[in-house]
């Protein structure tokens, strides 16, 4: 047999590239026709390596091709002109080889803020290479370049793990972020990774490049060897951009692009936590530009939802502030679109239930910490000094991320009241006073009736104690009110629990967000074992808390929130039967059961308010509830 | 030559009636039109001989026909007018022309034209040898349709084969040249008479036995296995139009034909009396080293008539200028009196040159512009930085220094220095020229004509003055050109740039206001290179389309088209008394015309490679060329001779340099070296005697590694240029390559 000596296009390929234009080719014309492209194709590769050769380059260029196809009148082959190589993939079914052709959203690039750095100037340098026939010594220099003082082992750096971190490879991904978390050499190169990640404006049309931007924003925030100064700055602007913009991805209803929010969320707080020296001028205008976007009726839902989680993540502070006052004017607006069942509605409403859910997150868990802040406060008053750093210091260490580091939970021993000087850094709130715990209750009862006690109710079993019975929950409530006894509110409220899932210390994952809000586990606990003995839960709390709250809140939230049916048989079940009112809806009666199994038809599908908790959780992969009007019927 | 410039598309009409007329025709008419051009010199161009009067009636006729059926009644009317032809001639001839036209198709375009336009007047020398060689165009056109039997083409060639293989050693080399070119042939004629299968079968079987430095042209050949292919492939066309030359002693040629003659084999016999030519010659066959030295190139060797032709190497008498500047009257002198009347006087002057060179061109051969003030300044600057001159040699090597282009990401494509070192230029693929100031002087422009007018023109320093200060700077950026820049060069007095490109156009800068004067069009295609004589005013540029062509600055059309080259001019030098230029080429031959009249006076083969760099020494003796085989050949132009073989680099070398007393040769390469021969030493040892003798055949000594005086590694730098200035430091440039 002889050897081929050229590459061939069989006749097949061309068969198959006329059939895809529409022609039929015969064997012979095919045979005929792939003889002749092969000839024209070596004809032309010919040509182009005299361009090449003129260039004074050792590598063929497309341009050459395009050269030689130019000047025999050809029309030239456009899309190929990048510098790189085009990665050549093969299809795992079949022998299909394709070259990777990403698709480019023309008008994304072409409205991008970020223009790219040019290249640097092309200049001449002499270096006297060889003295009377002997070599120098003397160094030649670097190249300069646009990216100056940067070694060429850290520009590789910098390539690779860009290219790793939004390449397809998640593997290769993880491996990339770890680095960059740890690495300590590579403050050179921030300026450059900001650089990139500020480069979200420009995929907001793809969720993952977005997510692996946010990781990216999450690594170098926890990189300890990275003072991040003014960049913090633009990283926070990113983030931002993610939570509260409507993005390009969120048109597409199965874009689960919630999750990107809460994430992003949970970044913001996790910066405000770690880096608050460097942020703490901007907690001001966040909130500002928060409350914005929620007072602003034309923002779309995810806007708002954003906005919500935003403040969410900023601390229960910036809700009380923020949030709570703004909550009236903005309850008309979501009622509106939550009682619209038009189909036409079903998709703004889906997202309605998802701010819902996400207020009342938020709230429950201002109410929360509002109470155990009197806890604390009292407590403090009575324990003395000392023993209000510790407990400050280790509300900190178990709860990161709840409020941002200026305004520390316990500091003053001055009540709510105290709040308010505590501020933060350029925050004048002057105008804002205070609500009471109790007030906030009824008010915030009014808009959600039950719902937020149910959400309370799975609190628990929390804290390690278990809860002597039905009645304890309703203690609980009242536990703080044993140090607080100015809250007269009698309302059933079983126990404070916030289903705060973002925390920092979590690995950031959005995907394992059913993940245990070390917070919600521990506080509440530790507020009960307080008012018996702080000392006691104190310590306690601080020796064995991430072990025991991770477990135990696993085992509740399937429970509680999501008694799928593979969940197996629950360890309780109970009813809980109350009252709903709502301010602006006309108070429902409604009884609630959770059981094994608890069938579909048991709930009638008007009736939204007691599934509501379950929308608003934002830790399920939401997606399922987003696809479809019948999202709505959970099995709660 | 209007029809060359004007465009291709009419040629290629022309060539469908008639293409062989055509060819004479049309080198004839570019012998003519040159020399009328060239108004400013008295010059009388040669007649581009060969053509007989029938042929030239022929011409006319295919003309004629061509321009009616454009319906330029007009000047159908003119031209039989002028030409006194009758109509009836033109009609009888237009019967077979358009039958010929019809036969050929209409495949082809202006290169596979101009290939056959360029090797007709190649291929008419003269005198035409005693044997009957005048190529008959209509049977080597029609050669390949005359049909031999397929099938035994395998066993004619391998009968040629063990017939050279049996007979004498001394003669086996000689006779082993037929092997290409009739393998090539054969192969040919089977492709074009559509025997597939066959070809490709011969193809496999013979085509190990060829050279290897004809690899190149078997890899395109193997590709080509329809007829149609034939018919745009210009390599291919060349084979076919031109006559592969071949020097065989007389020995071995009675020896073949007596071979050829017994077995009847006239297939072969024909291939070799229309395809080949043999330059047959009487005394010792010549060794295999000797034939492979000079074989190599597209059309085989020289034939030994081209380079018979005198070639006055020696250099132009340097006009006598006194350190401090002369008076009056000796400039006058100068001026008027270069010609003859200087011989006298300039030997009652004592200089280095008082002694008038026997092999020099008269000094009015060419006519050369006058010497202005600012040259004289010039020259009085270079005589005094010879005398600080370090004299080179095998114990003193030139220190070197290496100009580097960085972050040049849009490609570095060619490169110059000032002969003052000055002024460094670079021309890169984003069409874009960079001209930097290599002195701590900045380039300025001229102010505007509105600012001019405010100047005081009488004072003292008004060359100051007319410099706007606000616009210095280390670089300045050409724009103008539409591809890559291929070829940049300075003119001599620093006032002008030269670029070429591949939109076909040569582009001619100010440096004075950096603005784009005149865009020179001619070459249809991509102008691969360009350079000003040593005198300035003229200037030769070569390209995509096989010709070189010599331009007048103030001339918007070439004085002269140097069309002989069967592939690209990629290089073109100026000989140092302007009055030869060199090219090389893609042909792999280096040819030496002569300025004056256009004719090729040396065609030199050896290379296995394009050729891309070319360098005469300084006293214009030698020419030393470089190509994509890694090889530096030696000429000594005189003889037409190869002198010397410089073995070493691994790539192609795209920079050639002689120092300024031509002891050493520098060469740099894509290999990221540059590497120092001594050349006195490769003259030397060529010995004068052997040139004389009428055989040219020459033995070289393999002494590659005693020439070598140094190697000098780049930091993955390309060289692109080399450089000496006048005190001889080697100046290198290239760029940056970080991958």
């Amino acid at each position: 047999m002889e050897e081929r000596r050229f590459a061939e296009v069989p006749r097949e390929s061309i068969k198959l590239m006329a059939e895809s234009s529409g022609v039929e080719l015969s064997e012979e014309v095919a045979a005929l026709l792939a003889e002749d492209v092969c000839y024209r194709l070596r004809e032309a590769t010919q040509n182009s390596s005299q361009f090449m050769r003129h260039a004074k380059r050792r590598k063929l260029s497309v341009e050459d091709l395009n050269r030689a196809l130019r000047w025999s009148n050809t029309e030239t082959i456009c899309g190929y002109g990048a510098q790189d190589a085009l990665p050549f993939r093969p299809l795992k079914e079949g022998e299909l080889f394709f070259v990777e052709d990403r698709e480019i959203n023309l008008v994304e690039l072409a409205l991008a803020t970020n223009i790219p750095k040019g290249c640097a100037e092309t200049m001449v340098r002499v270096h006297v290479s060889y003295l009377d026939g002997k070599g120098n010594l003397e160094p030649q220099g670097t190249v300069p370049t646009a990216v100056q003082s940067l070694s060429e082992d850290l520009l590789k750096y910098y390539q690779q793990i860009t290219r790793a971190i939004l390449g397809e490879d998640p593997h290769l991904m993880k491996v990339a972020l770890l680095d960059l978390q740890s690495n300590s050499k590579i403050a050179a190169l921030l300026p450059y990774f900001v650089y990139v990640i500020s480069g979200v404006k420009s995929v907001s049309h793809d969720l993952d490049q977005l997510n692996r931007l946010l990781h990216m924003v999450k690594s170098l925030v926890q990189n300890p060897y990275l003072y991040l100064g003014s960049y913090v700055r633009s990283l926070v602007s990113s983030v931002m951009y993610c939570i509260l913009e409507p993005l390009a991805a969120s048109i597409n209803p199965l874009n689960d692009h919630w999750t990107l929010r809460d994430y992003a969320a949970l970044l913001l707080s996790h910066i405000f936590w770690t880096h608050g020296d460097l942020v703490s001028g901007l907690y001001h205008q966040i909130l500002l530009s928060l409350q914005k976007v929620l007072s602003d009726p034309v923002r779309p839902l995810c806007s708002h939802y954003g906005a919500v989680v935003g403040l969410h993540a900023l601390g229960w502070k910036a809700v009380e502030r923020v949030l709570y006052p703004h909550l009236p004017a903005y309850w008309a607006n979501l009622q509106a679109v939550l009682d619209d069942y038009s189909v036409s509605n079903a998709q703004v409403k889906a997202d309605g239930h998802k701010v819902y859910g996400a207020i009342l997150v938020a709230v429950e868990r201002l109410l929360k910490m509002k109470a155990l802040s009197l806890t604390l406060a009292a407590e403090g008053s009575g324990a003395g000094l000392p023993g209000t750093t510790t407990g400050a210091v280790s509300f900190r260490e178990n709860s990161p991320g709840l409020s941002p580091p200026p305004e520390p939970l316990s500091e003053p021993p001055l009540g709510i009241a105290s709040h308010l000087q505590a501020g933060g850094a350029g925050c004048p709130w002057e105008e804002w006073t205070p609500v009471s715990l109790p007030a906030m209750y009824c008010e915030l009862y009014s808009f959600f009736g039950d719902s937020l006690a149910v959400r309370f109710s799975t609190g628990l079993p929390l804290g390690g104690v278990p809860p002597p019975g039905p009645c304890q929950p309703l203690e609980g409530r009242k536990e703080p009110a044993s140090s607080a006894p100015n809250l007269e509110n009698t309302r059933k409220m079983p126990q404070l629990t916030a289903s705060m899932n973002i925390s920092p210390r979590q690995d950031g994952s959005p995907r394992m967000e059913p993940q245990p809000p070390s917070l919600a586990a521990t506080v509440p606990g530790r507020s009960l074992a307080r008012s018996s003995s702080s000392s006691v839960s104190r310590s306690r709390s601080s020796s064995s808390r991430p072990g025991r709250s991770t477990s135990q809140s696993r085992d509740i939230f399937p429970k509680a929130r999501f008694p799928l049916p593979q969940a197996g048989p629950p360890a309780f079940s109970f009813i809980i039967g109350g009252r709903q009112m709502g301010r602006r809806c006309q108070g429902r009666r409604f009884q609630t059961s959770f059981s094994p199994t608890p069938p579909l038809t048991t709930h009638p599908p008007r009736a939204y308010a007691h599934k509501l908790p379950v929308i608003g959780r934002v830790s399920k992969p939401v997606r399922r509830w987003t696809c479809s009007h019948y999202s709505l019927h959970l099995p709660l | 030559m209007a029809a060359v410039q004007d465009g291709p598309k009419e040629l290629d009409a022309e060539k469908e009636t008639k293409p062989e007329i055509l060819s004479d025709g049309t080198s004839n008419l570019l012998g003519n039109t040159a020399s009328g051009t060239l108004s400013s010199s008295p010059l009388t161009a040669a007649p581009a001989g060969g053509a007989t009067k029938m042929e030239d009636q022929q011409t006319l006729i295919a003309v004629l026909q061509f321009l009616k059926r454009n319906k330029l009644s007009e000047s159908v009317e003119i031209l039989r007018r002028e030409a006194g032809l009758g109509e009836h001639q033109e009609d009888s001839q237009a019967t077979d022309g358009s039958g010929g036209g019809k036969g050929d198709g209409d495949g082809g375009d202006a290169n596979s034209l101009l290939s056959r336009v360029s090797i007709t007047s190649a291929a008419a020398p003269q005198s035409m040898p005693v044997k009957k060689d005048q190529p008959d165009v209509s049977v080597v056109l029609s050669a390949y349709s005359q049909q031999g039997d397929p099938s035994l083409y395998q066993v004619y060639y391998s009968g040629l084969k063990n017939f050279i293989e049996s007979v004498l050693d001394c003669h086996r080399a000689e006779l082993s040249q037929l092997f290409y070119p009739l393998f090539v042939h054969m192969y040919l004629e089977l492709v074009y008479n559509n025997h597939e299968t066959k070809a490709k079968a011969f193809f496999d079987k013979f085509s190990g036995d060829q050279e290897c430095y004809y690899q190149d042209d078997l890899r395109i050949l193997c590709s080509l296995t329809k007829k149609e292919h034939l018919k745009g492939n210009e390599v291919l066309l060349d084979f076919r139009t031109s006559r592969f030359v071949l020097r065989i002693s007389r020995d071995s040629y009675q020896l073949l034909k007596r071979h050829l003659q017994e077995r009847h084999n006239n297939q072969i016999w024909n291939i070799i009396q229309e395809h080949l030519y043999i330059d047959i010659f009487d005394g010792m066959p010549r060794s295999k080293s000797q034939i492979d030295s000079m074989s190599g190139s597209l059309a085989g060797e020289a034939r030994r008539e081209v380079n018979k032709a005198k070639v006055f190497y020696g250099l132009l008498k340097e006009p006598e200028i006194e350190v401090p500047l002369d008076d009056e009257d000796d400039e006058a002198e100068n001026e008027e009196g270069k010609p003859k009347k200087k011989k006298t006087k300039k030997d009652s002057l004592g200089s280095k040159s008082k002694k008038q060179d026997p092999n020099a061109p008269q000094q009015n051969r060419i006519p050369l512009p006058e010497l202005k003030d600012s040259d004289k300044l010039d020259k009085i600057m270079y005589m005094k930085e010879s005398t600080k001159r370090i004299r080179l040699g095998p114990e003193n090597l030139p220190s070197i220094c290496f100009y580097t282009f960085l972050n040049a990401f849009q490609g570095l494509t060619a490169v110059d220095f000032t002969d003052d070192s000055s002024l460094l230029a670079g021309g890169f693929a984003d069409s874009t020229v960079r001209v930097w100031s290599v002195t701590p002087k900045k380039l300025r422009k001229v102010k505007s004509t509105a600012e001019l007018n405010v100047i005081d023109k009488e004072s003292d320093d008004v060359l100051e003055r007319i410099m706007d200060e606000k616009t210095a700077s280390e670089s300045k950026i050409l724009h103008g050109h539409s591809g890559p820049v291929y070829g940049v060069s300075f003119s001599p007095d620093r006032n002008y740039l030269l670029s070429s490109s591949e939109d076909g156009t040569v582009r001619l800068w100010s440096l004075q206001t950096f603005t784009c004067l005149v865009g020179y069009k001619g070459h249809n295609y991509p102008v691969w290179d360009t350079q000003f004589s040593p005198f300035g005013y003229y200037f030769v540029s070569g390209g995509h389309d096989r010709v070189a062509r010599l331009w007048a600055m103030d001339h918007y059309q070439p004085l002269r088209i140097f069309a002989g080259h069967l592939a690209d001019v990629t290089c073109t030098r100026f000989h140092p008394n302007s009055n030869y230029v060199a090219t090389g080429s893609t042909d792999r031959t280096v040819r030496l015309w002569d300025v004056l009249n256009g004719n090729c006076v040396r065609i030199l083969t050896g290379h296995k490679g394009p050729i891309h760099s070319l360098a005469f020494s300084p006293n214009g003796k030698f020419l030393a060329s470089g190509s994509t085989d890694g090889r530096v050949l030696l000429w000594d132009i005189g003889h037409g001779l190869m002198i010397g073989e410089l073995k070493g680099h691994t790539d192609t070398i795209y920079a050639l340099k002689f120092s300024r007393d031509g002891e050493i040769l520098a060469s740099g390469s894509m290999d990221n070296t540059v590497r120092l021969w001594d050349s006195m030493k490769a003259f030397d040892e060529v010995e004068t005697d052997d040139f004389t003798a009428t055989t040219g055949h020459i033995h070289l000594p393999d002494n590659s590694q005693e020439l070598l005086l140094g190697m000098y590694h780049s930091k993955s730098t390309p060289v692109t240029h080399l450089h000496f200035t006048r005190r001889n430091l080697l100046l290198a440039a290239g760029t940056y390559n970080s991958q």
